[in-house]
């Protein structure tokens, strides 16, 4: 999933300062599930600034939506009844969301209200972890379904480096050497002669590095 | 200031914050009355929106009273609520907002004397903090 979290609320109050009729959008896909955009969130969200809107006697109107998904055409329609009753619009989707707003809808002034971290999961309840760099040319099963584009700090497809120590890397205690990781796995299936190979600089073409990415399936245009 | 009466919300667990208040009835004890009590299974099932919304309705304070962290009858109840707390005195301080008036207490059933003493201490916190809302939004 994309893994977000939400901006600090005086970041997002500065933002909207001015505008009394406030509409908070939400999200069921991605960052419903990492619990930072949903329904849930939006009511949070909402109140949050309800309450400092009492605060500074400000008689703010703030309205509640979520989307099935806002990075969908169709569902983004579904705002078209009631976006025009707001001066602004704040998306707690992905920053993908606030884009499609802004786009389906040019007149409104949309807000993110979220920053958008990276592709990854759930480790634990409460704790997510990077696991795509999106480069778009997948070799996990030359590392032992492990990406070290995505999880080594260099991006490294020949380590370990010299930083990795007891199975941290040297940025961090916190963080995971996943070139220790990828040797002992490769170990475990008797595979680390794969690891011998020379593995050269790859082609970031089909990265973010290559420019802003759009894919067409042919069968699927209509 | 004097005069100023702080609307307070009490979320209370059944197994022990409410079971604490009727000994306290029968002790004669009385609660604050601008104490409003929310009675709740599990002090576990509160949200965050619940927590934030009397704000929204404009209470000044508000406070969890739940069981002690080993004794809640469904494991963790009470220590979800108190990290719900510590998220929404984040959001008041975001808001600049005391962060004291929120907070959580952990009872036992029998502790009737300490219930309303959790009250007391928790109208005088936030009457000496003075009105959250600016006064024409003030109900």
């Amino acid at each position: 999933m994309i893994v977000a979290e939400s901006k600090p609320i005086k970041e997002l109050l500065e933002m909207v300062k001015g505008f009394k009729k406030i509409l908070v959008v939400g999200c069921k896909g991605c960052v419903t599930v990492c619990n930072v955009g949903g329904a849930k969130e939006v009511a949070i969200l909402a109140s949050t600034i309800r309450i400092s809107g009492k605060k500074e006697g400000l008689d703010l109107v703030v309205g509640e939506h979520t989307l099935e998904r806002q990075c969908d055409p169709e569902y983004i329609d579904e705002l078209k009844d009631i976006i025009g009753d707001y001066d602004a619009v704040i998306s707690i989707a992905c920053g993908v969301g606030p884009q499609f707003i802004s786009e389906r809808y040019p007149a409104t002034k949309v807000f993110p209200g979220v920053n958008t971290k990276f592709m990854g999961g759930a480790v634990e309840h409460g704790v997510w972890s990077e696991r795509c760099a999106g480069c778009g040319t997948c070799v996990v099963h030359l590392f032992g379904g492990l990406c070290p584009i995505a999880r080594c700090s260099k991006s490294l497809l020949n380590g370990p480096c010299g930083g990795s120590s007891n199975g941290k890397c040297e940025i961090s205690s916190d963080v995971e050497c996943i070139w220790d990781t990828i040797v002992l796995k490769m170990m475990e299936q008797d595979r680390l002669d794969e690891l011998m190979e020379f593995r050269p600089p790859k082609s970031w073409t089909t990265a973010r590095d290559g420019g802003p990415r759009k894919m067409i399936r042919e069968e699927l245009v209509k | 200031m004097d005069d100023f009466k702080p609307q307070i919300v009490a979320f209370c667990c059944t197994n022990c914050a409410s079971s604490a208040a009727k000994v306290s009835h029968g002790m004669k004890k009385a609660l604050p009355d601008n104490v409003k009590i929310i009675q709740v299974p599990c002090t576990g099932r509160i949200e965050t929106l619940h927590l934030l919304k009397p704000f929204e309705e404009g209470a000044d304070g508000v406070y969890v009273a739940g069981c002690q962290a080993d004794s809640c009858q469904y494991i963790g109840g009470i220590t979800k609520a108190a990290k719900r707390v510590a998220q929404v005195k984040g959001i008041l301080e975001g808001l600049s907002i005391e962060p004291e008036r929120i907070d959580v207490f952990h009872l036992s059933a029998g502790k009737g004397q300490e219930f309303v003493e959790v009250a007391d201490r928790m109208v005088n916190t936030v009457k000496g903090l003075g009105p959250v809302l600016t006064a024409p939004n003030r109900n």
